[in-house]
């Protein structure tokens, strides 16, 4: 055992331990995680993604507020009866402008990937506020509090602030943000610009109530939107296969 | 310094961008201005104290610390019964600041952060200077970074409150609590590397190995796993640095190590130390210790990707870390060696001495949870528990017999060490706790097998015709008795914590119980017949 021998040397000298214990733990790390910013299959190739209408990205803020993460993944596997039960199995490239990634860890409740489209405005709203008026067995808390708080976001900086850590918002969306905010839940705005910006943005009054912009206009927006950018009739996994 | 801090989170109440953050200010005033307060009135302006001593070593931190280990234990504890029970019964939600989403994170990190972190800050300090032979190169250093560690606390617990979160998990607050936690680490750093510097004794004793790689690693992940673009100096809202894919894996990198430095190799540290002081026995094998520590340490990085198994993370990534995560298992077992072997020749031991016992606990949880943790690594069984309970009984089986356990042996060895008692104030109350806490995890860890195994399984179940049987709302509604049960198992756990409060208390007032002493029953019966 001459090698362990020799160990008394890094027992004997703090700066030696210091040093060889940080690169020991630094080789994983590099390993691992390094290449997935450069390998290019790490991140499919897809049509329809876009970054979050300012609406849905308030709304994406409130969902982390209230940490929705601890109990909802928004990452379905490519099993049979996830498929079946959510849709089609996620992609890299659909949490690609998502700072930070939201896949959770616990399902106490559903999968959120693709909840989009699939229930009404309404149906959210009731459901925010009283879960078990809809689903008894639920063990969801509460969130009505959420329509009576106005949504109070700025916009522009949000926006600013993503665009800096990568996310291609252009110059035209930065500088209509708060217009965009604010148009995407009024029933009366102008909104061709708008779905020109944001192609497929849910559009209209979210909270049952066009007078007010609320906290609760911009969740519903968010969940609206989950799942449903990618058009998948263009999508070829085999070409995708990592 | 209390005052500048004090006048500075007032600036930026005055400045601040949203609600959230002003108050959050607001809170970090208070605080600081009170213990301004409490340090001016301490201060002794006319000068006709004696001088303080400074040739021994510098406890007074470590006992302050092994009160609030106690007491952030207990809390943690409570959160974590009350968040259990809400969902059982949902109507124990209190929207918006008492609602699950933003008592899940408090409870986390009460248990890890606020109880775990404390444990080892203090622990570290106390084995440092015994093992070196050397006081803590700066009183006013340690002050700093033992207290600006409990600010970091406040402000964490009461952010989560409030909704000020990142949204990563074991990694929610914000970014300027996160930067103040780096300056009060960088303190750590140079405190305990400054220490080491000044030793007396020629070696850097094994338990040191430990704390230091704790140290540094953490120092490592938190700023990695933390960059981020905030949307204003006075604004409590970051981007993450990263997205999507890169984003999941930095984060669980960080994730899984600060299981694997914080709640493993800290606590490895510290059983390291006290296990052999407790049982009066050297470490069993030295050559072990140096194959643990390093294999440890070198694997446990890779491990992260196990829990992503399926998702758009790139199957290279998974493979690789299902591999590390399994030979993990490896250095894992011969750390628990190491410690239980160290009783050889003391196992008698156990029936006379629970602090001991409690200690030989915490390392056989430790040898349970590093078995179970590599099985569940593995993609066909991780298909099943991902995203069930059986995750959150893993967690906990490390969490509460590991932690927890050996936590509970230190506080148990130190209290009378630090405050120059005899004895504790009650050894028949620790064997209390020892059995209330251990068939606590054993409830909890079996109802989490059950309950999580049920719902992997019920999500999954097709009927003859090839449809899913179960609804999602159905599988919920079955795991209710489960959730009750385990809410009974935390409590156990509450109570046992409970008991260690008073035991503590009472042990510093300077009490003693009087009790019978354990009983060494049966010693002379094992002799063969005539």
């Amino acid at each position: 055992m001459g090698l362990l021998d020799k160990h008394g040397v890094i027992e004997r000298n703090a700066t030696l331990l210091l040093v060889a214990g940080l690169v020991t733990v630094s080789i994983g790390g590099i390993v691992e995680i390094a290449p997935l910013f450069y390998l290019e299959n790490t991140i499919e190739e897809v049509e329809g993604m876009r970054p979050y209408t300012p609406l849905e990205l308030a709304g994406r803020n409130i969902y982390i507020r209230e940490g929705c993460y601890n109990c909802h993944s928004q990452m379905i596997r490519p099993f049979r009866d996830e498929v079946e039960r959510y849709g089609h199995y996620s992609l890299a490239a659909e949490s690609m402008y998502d700072h930070p990634f939201q896949w959770g860890s616990k399902r106490t409740g559903p999968d959120l990937a693709r909840v989009g489209d699939r229930y009404s405005n309404e149906w959210h709203v009731q459901h925010l506020k009283d879960p078990q008026s809809l689903v008894p067995e639920s063990v969801m808390p509460s969130y009505s509090f959420l329509a009576e708080a106005d949504l109070g976001f700025r916009a522009q900086d949000h926006l600013v602030a993503n665009q800096r850590v990568g996310v291609p918002y252009t110059q035209e969306m930065v500088d209509n943000a708060d217009a965009d905010l604010k148009a995407q839940a009024d029933p009366d705005a102008d909104w061709d610009g708008l779905e020109a910006r944001y192609p497929k943005a849910v559009l209209g009054d979210f909270d049952g109530d066009p007078t007010r912009l609320t906290e609760m206009d911009a969740l519903v927006a968010y969940m609206q939107m989950l799942g449903t950018l990618v058009d998948f009739s263009s999508y070829d996994a085999q070409a995708n296969y990592r | 310094m209390l005052a500048f801090g004090a006048v500075l989170s007032l600036l930026a109440a005055g400045f601040a961008q949203d609600v959230l953050f002003q108050t959050h200010a607001w809170v970090v005033f208070f605080a600081l201005a009170l213990s301004t307060i409490y340090v001016l009135r301490k201060v002794d302006f006319a000068g006709d104290a004696a001088p303080v001593d400074k040739s021994g070593y510098f406890d007074d931190p470590i006992r302050a610390g092994v009160i609030l280990t106690t007491f952030w234990g207990v809390v943690g504890f409570l959160i974590g019964v009350i968040a259990a029970l809400q969902l059982a019964f949902p109507v124990l939600n209190i929207e918006p600041y008492l609602n699950f989403g933003r008592l899940r994170p408090l409870h986390t990190s009460a248990v890890i952060f606020a109880f775990g972190g404390t444990a080892l800050i203090t622990s570290s300090l106390y084995v440092v200077q015994r093992t070196t032979s050397a006081r803590l190169i700066s009183d006013g250093l340690t002050q700093f970074v033992f207290w600006g560690y409990q600010l970091f606390i406040l402000m964490a617990a009461t952010g989560y409150l409030l909704g000020i979160t990142q949204g990563r998990e074991y990694a929610e607050p914000e970014w300027y609590v996160d930067l103040w936690l780096t300056i009060v680490w960088v303190g750590y750093l140079i405190l305990f590397m400054g220490t080491l510097f000044k030793r007396k004794e020629p070696h850097i004793y094994v338990a040191n190995w430990f704390y230091l790689a704790f140290i540094f690693t953490i120092a490592l992940l938190h700023v990695v796993n933390n960059l981020a673009m905030p949307v204003s100096p006075f604004s409590i809202k970051s981007y993450s640095a990263f997205a999507g894919v890169q984003d999941a894996l930095t984060q669980w990198w960080y994730g899984h190590n600060a299981v694997g430095f914080f709640l493993t190799a800290g606590f490895l540290g510290m059983m390291y130390y006290f296990m052999p002081k407790q049982a009066e026995r050297p470490v069993y094998s030295y050559r072990l210790s140096i194959i643990h520590f390093w294999s440890l340490i070198f694997m446990y990085i890779w491990a992260g990707p196990h829990h992503l198994h399926y998702t758009a993370l790139p199957d290279w990534a998974q493979t690789l870390g299902m591999v590390f995560s399994i030979m993990l298992w490896m250095p894992s077992w011969g750390g628990m060696i190491n410690g239980l072997m160290t009783l050889s020749g003391a196992w008698d031991k156990l029936r006379t001495d629970p602090i001991i016992r409690m200690m030989v606990i915490a390392v056989a949880f430790y040898g349970m949870s590093t078995f179970e943790g590599p099985m569940m690594s593995i993609k066909a069984v991780n298909g099943l528990s991902h995203y069930t309970d059986w995750t959150i009984g893993h967690v906990h089986s490390g969490a509460l017999g590991w932690v927890g356990m050996i936590s509970f042996g230190m506080i148990y060895f130190l209290v009378p060490r630090l405050w120059g008692r005899d004895r504790l104030y009650s050894m028949r109350m620790v064997n209390w706790h020892f059995w209330l806490a251990t068939l606590g995890i054993v409830v909890y860890a079996a109802v989490m097998w059950v309950s999580g195994i049920t719902q992997g399984l019920m999500w999954r179940e097709y009927d003859a015709e090839g449809f899913l049987v179960y609804s999602f709302a159905e599988t919920v509604a079955a795991l209710k008795p489960y959730y009750i049960l385990r809410a009974v198992g935390g409590a156990m756990y509450l109570v046992g914590g409970l008991v260690m409060a008073y035991n503590v208390y009472m042990t510093i007032k300077g009490k003693t119980r009087n009790e019978k002493p354990i009983a060494v029953a049966h010693v002379a019966t094992a002799q063969p017949a005539e």
